[in-house]
């Protein structure tokens, strides 16, 4: 039996055949982004309302006339996807019950870019978590503002070079780390936050359910693969979210009521960063010693998050 | 006439709007909306009406939940003032482009620096070209009568686009005044619950709010214009059918003893009431004075103040916003510039005045109207500034 052919039996099983988000689209090659939504969006079927930030995903679907979303979908500006979620729940809520919708549960997901969530977005993304929306957020981080040309964010790793945090003579690119909107989003009490990224897809579709099942807020940080702003070959997207969870540097974990798991069993021996910085551009002018010092600081934040696996209970844990 | 009840206005407001059985409402507390967002809560906290109420964590968000409220098919409200007005703008042009009926109550504040927290229309001015329909109510009763109003204009298929109704802050929010409200069932009988021409549904998915290339953008910018110009027919077509039910008639522009007078004074909100009193001071000497109020702000609605002002020789505009180094207050100014074409016009005085809170007394109107009818030429200027 051929390859393919095994696909053909198996993959309908763990995968909806069916697209939400059509071709044709005016996506980058090789985006990681987009191939993530048409994971996402599968994984949660037809019953959505969709609310997208402005951004990469925003504007190579929707260029009127045209629209490449199968599910219904709204689009209002930057920084306010999870607000204008939380008034489609409202709708929904209020709507199915007077009778004036079809009395069945379809899920409120808002969608936006990494400055859509971490930094333009995340008032409007806390309030709407705070105040318990049966709403989920999705933030699809591709670590800068691709949209309008490469400008870093707080999503920036450490020392990228973007065009706002290039490879100075005196600053050599992003000073700062990610910022842990995950962390966050477990400190507002959300009951189920989880990381991905699209070169796991079953692991991505498992959580994506899992998210949608809640009813209340849940929030996805799912790793975006990105070419063009990372200055690589578009061959090597799968292999960069492959790279990227085998050296740590973006660890794939769920925290359900509180309790930390990893759902990528980390290795004994972590691979060296340099196996995943050396294939992107935004990371060429970075020396050895730079390198070393990157390292460093992705074994801290690993110590950090398996603190949190072993140590902390859940909240319903007694 | 049915029984008449004291209540303050801000109140009144979230009872009007208690009264169009609404599905959502999204509000941010701020001074002095606060009254109208409090009662809100009162009466969805307890039940009275079957809705969800967001408290947002900004004006931005609420304008915002709003829309995807409105865009998923349900009756929206929110109300705000001042500051909170200025962080929705970004999203104000894009509800109206989206023809999103909303909803909302204004409680005219200044807007800052430096900060002040008083009645004037500085606030609702930088939002004029935001594409939604803009309207003024003068006195308690005409905040209910146009709240419930506002919900059948701004969801009629004809029409479907936000509607912002000032209600002046204090001077008119926290008054106390008679009022009368219509019954549940009257309400029930002019406003149905909403049926949206198109709604966010998976057994009707469509896009909402796709980008535009250069070669469609103008066009959408047209249809918003031809959109909002047309509004007016419908508008008044309402208030036509809430007249013959209620009994209270509503137009464009309302007028006191302004038929024949050689003077005519220009007030739009609740300035209208005490300017009035003046008029009638000033026609008990003998002058020859009348009041003109703008009920509509947006659509502009030239063709009835044409009619109004026919004959008059001195238009006196009273605007409380200025566009700082410009032609003036913008009331006046947007009069102004139509006025430019016709062959025979009044002379127009613009008074800036009333701004952050300060009293414009019955004396006020009259100094300012006896100085205008000497002047020679179109000007503006601040009234009443110690200089």
């Amino acid at each position: 039996m051929t390859l393919v052919q095994n696909f053909e039996i198996f993959a309908p099983k763990l995968i909806d055949r069916k697209e939400y988000f059509s071709p044709g689209h005016r996506a980058c090659q090789g985006c990681g982004e987009v191939l993530a939504l048409r994971i996402i969006l599968k994984a949660l079927g037809d019953d959505v309302v969709i609310s997208n930030a402005t951004g990469c995903m925003e504007i190579i679907s929707t260029a009127y006339p045209q629209t490449a979303w199968e599910v219904p979908y709204i689009h209002v500006a930057f920084e306010n996807a999870a607000a204008v979620g939380s008034g489609v729940e409202a709708a929904l809520k209020a709507l199915r019950r007077k009778g004036r919708i079809p009395d069945r549960y379809v899920k409120s997901v808002a969608i936006a870019g990494d400055g859509g969530t971490a930094d333009i977005g995340l008032q409007a993304l806390s309030g709407a978590m705070e105040r318990g929306h049966d709403l989920m957020f999705v933030c699809l981080d591709n670590e800068a503002y691709m949209n309008t040309g490469i400008q870093r964010s707080s999503e920036t790793p450490f020392m990228a070079a973007t065009t706002t945090s290039p490879a100075g003579k005196e600053i050599k690119g992003q000073r700062t780390g990610k910022k842990n909107v995950p962390e966050i989003m477990v400190a507002h009490g959300v009951p189920y936050v989880a990381t991905a990224c699209p070169s796991y897809p079953i692991d991505l579709v498992n959580k994506v359910k899992k998210a949608k099942a809640v009813k209340g807020p849940s929030y996805l940080h799912v790793f975006s693969m990105c070419p063009t702003g990372w200055r690589c070959a578009s061959e090597i997207t799968i292999k960069l979210g492959k790279l990227v969870v085998e050296t740590g540097v973006f660890p794939l974990y769920e925290v359900e009521n509180g309790k930390y798991r990893l759902t990528m069993e980390m290795p004994k021996k972590l691979r060296p960063v340099e196996d995943y910085l050396k294939h992107q551009g935004r990371f060429r002018h970075l020396s050895d010693d730079d390198i070393k010092m990157v390292q460093k600081k992705v074994d801290y934040e690993i110590k950090k998050l398996m603190d949190k696996v072993n140590g902390l209970k859940g909240w319903d844990e007694k | 006439m049915g029984k008449r009840i004291g209540m303050e206005v801000g109140i009144a407001a979230a009872e009007a709007v208690a009264l169009c059985n609404i599905d959502v409402a999204a509000v941010y507390p701020i001074t002095p909306q606060s009254h109208i967002a409090e009662h809100m809560a009162d009466i969805i906290h307890d039940g009275r009406i079957d809705a969800e109420f967001i408290t947002v964590e900004s004006e931005h968000s609420s304008i915002s939940a709003c829309a995807g409220a409105s865009a998923a098919g349900a009756r929206v409200y929110t109300a705000t003032s001042s500051q909170g007005l200025m962080l929705m703008h970004e999203i104000l042009p894009i509800v109206s482009a989206m023809r999103l009926p909303v909803v909302m109550g204004n409680a005219n504040r200044a807007i800052s620096g430096p900060l002040n927290i008083w009645n004037d229309h500085t606030d609702i001015m930088p939002q004029r070209d935001s594409g939604w329909i803009c309207m003024f109510a003068e006195n308690g009763q005409e905040v209910i009568d146009m709240t419930i109003q506002s919900f059948k204009i701004a969801e009629h298929p004809d029409v479907m686009l936000p509607i912002v109704l000032n209600i002046d802050g204090f001077q008119l929010t926290h008054m106390i005044e008679p009022l009368e409200f219509p019954s549940q069932a009257q309400v029930n009988k002019f406003l149905p619950p909403r049926k949206p021409f198109v709604a966010l549904h998976p057994d009707n998915p469509i896009s909402m709010g796709c980008f535009n290339m250069p070669d469609i953008f103008a066009e959408s910018m047209k249809v918003k214009e031809t959109a909002l110009r047309n509004s007016k027919k419908t508008i008044m077509k309402i208030w036509k059918e809430w007249g013959k039910m209620f009994g209270r008639h509503y137009k464009p522009v309302e007028t006191y003893k302004a038929k024949g007078a050689k003077t005519l004074i220009l007030t739009m909100g609740s300035m209208g009431e005490t300017a009035s009193v003046a008029v009638d001071e000033m026609r008990k000497k003998g002058a020859s004075v009348g009041l003109v109020k703008m009920r509509l702000w947006r659509p502009l609605p030239i063709e009835e103040l044409r009619a109004t002002i026919k004959g008059a020789k001195t238009l006196i505009v009273m605007d409380r916003a200025i566009s700082f180094g410009g032609a003036g207050g913008p009331v006046a100014t947007d009069i102004k510039s139509y006025l430019y074409q016709d062959m025979s016009r009044p002379k127009v005085v613009n008074y800036i005045m009333g701004l952050g809170g300060r009293d414009v007394a019955v004396d006020d109107f009259i100094a300012m109207t006896e100085k205008a009818t000497k002047k020679k030429e179109d000007t503006f200027e601040f009234y009443g500034v110690r200089e």
